[in-house]
């Protein structure tokens, strides 16, 4: 599961957004100019800062994003995995649940009644008819749902711990797990 | 008072008869992982973080409850013992609902910069999400039990610096909880003075200053050194 050689020449590395802020993929782009280094040693095939469409096959490394919350995240996950090599849950949603999952200490028509019906003005709670994808009961961890490679925590993970945990990995090597934090 | 002589992780260190192995290791510059111990409290036992290894002992110990000895032989950092250290942090994390980016603590929090420093960058164990009260029924102060480790320092010290003993613990195993008095709202306590002392031996954000939001809050160890030197040695110096 876990890669121990280099990867090719120029490895092809994807970011994808589950049910997440979007915070961790802004980290991702305080990676500034150093996102010209990261081009230069990677194949970025797929991201959401990216207008690709579907997720591509012979991934080499993917960053997960976001924590599992609805029928579509469940459905992209297994595919996401069974396209790539390496598989990071990134940041704390991924790794944890985080925020995603704080409505877990709620039953979900609890939820969905406080969002949707007493805290706004429509009334009405979504019904599941194909529009939006259905929530799930209970919120998952990436690692709930399929196996993970690599875990890197932080709510969001710094631009710098990103860089070198993606050239660390590219490079074929394993991260450091101490230093790595939960939150800020 | 006698001298002891002791080897913790291959190196020889003295202390002082009746001195606990987690304080000489700690004199030594051997930090043993802890969140229930605070020096100037008594010990607890609680976290068991300290663990450590004693030659001829099949038993892990203590390592704040454990008193040296003459040529006693302690391995604090073993990877048997690294390995149960993640697991206990594992544990605490998945027990109660500790989501670090909603923290008043964040970025200052013993149990995140624990697990930070073992290397706990998941959780193995199925987190719990019980549902548990916040008491805000304090007029400056919150209860978190989301946040609680039960580690019992707020117990302590409120029982045996400030002498009131409003905190204690009720219940067993995964339903324990800190209680003040018996069991009414922390705002409805006859015996809290609103000292604050609690609060800021508090590892988590378990029980914070009402007014900060997420990550704002700093605690302050210091001012338990200075109220026991003060107690201790009559001397007000921090």
């Amino acid at each position: 599961m876990t890669q121990t050689a280099p990867m090719s020449n120029k490895p092809r590395f994807a970011t994808v957004w589950l049910g997440g802020c979007s915070g961790c993929h802004m980290s991702f782009l305080d990676l500034d100019e150093r996102l010209f280094d990261l081009a230069a040693i990677a194949d970025i095939c797929y991201s959401p800062v990216a207008d690709i469409k579907e997720f591509p096959a012979n991934v080499d490394l993917t960053l997960v994003e976001g924590a599992v919350a609805n029928e579509d995240h469940l459905r992209e996950l297994k595919h996401i995995r069974a396209q790539t090599r390496v598989l990071v849950a990134f940041g704390d949603c991924a790794v944890t649940g985080n925020v995603t999952a704080l409505r877990n200490l709620f039953p979900l028509e609890d939820v969905l009644q406080r969002a949707y019906v007493e805290l706004a003005s429509s009334g009405r709670s979504p019904s599941a008819d194909g529009i939006v994808p259905r929530l799930l009961d209970r919120v998952l961890r990436v690692q709930d749902v399929v196996d993970v490679d690599f875990f890197l925590p932080g709510c969001p993970p710094s631009a710098d711990s990103i860089f070198d945990f993606v050239a660390t990995v590219l490079r074929g090597g394993r991260p450091a797990r101490e230093g790595r934090r939960f939150g800020a | 008072m006698s001298v002891r002589t002791l080897e913790v992780d291959g190196r020889t260190i003295t202390a002082l008869e009746g001195q606990t192995v987690f304080s000489a290791a700690w004199d030594s510059g051997i930090r043993i992982p802890r969140l229930c111990h605070l020096g100037g409290l008594s010990e607890a036992g609680a976290c068991r973080l300290c663990l450590v290894e004693i030659e001829g002992q099949k038993k892990l110990q203590p390592a704040c409850l454990t008193k040296v000895a003459e040529d006693m032989v302690v391995n604090t950092a073993t990877p048997a013992l690294l390995a149960h250290r993640r697991l206990i942090v594992e544990l605490l994390l998945a027990e109660r609902n500790h989501v670090c980016a909603v923290c008043v603590l964040n970025g200052a929090c013993e149990l995140q910069d624990l697990a930070a420093q073992l290397g706990v960058d998941h959780v193995r164990l199925r987190p719990q999400y019980p549902s548990l009260p916040v008491d805000l029924s304090h007029e400056r102060f919150g209860l978190d039990h989301n946040r609680c480790i039960l580690c019992t320092r707020c117990v302590r010290v409120c029982d045996e610096v400030e002498g009131a003993h409003t905190w204690d613990v009720a219940g067993r195993g995964r339903n324990s909880r800190i209680i003040s008095d018996l069991g009414e709202p922390w705002g409805d306590s006859g015996s809290c003075t609103s000292c604050g002392k609690c609060v800021q031996v508090c590892p988590t954000g378990a029980l914070f200053s009402k007014g900060r939001t997420v990550a704002e809050m700093r605690k302050d160890r210091g001012f338990l050194r200075y109220i026991m030197t003060a107690r201790e040695k009559k001397l007000w110096i921090s």
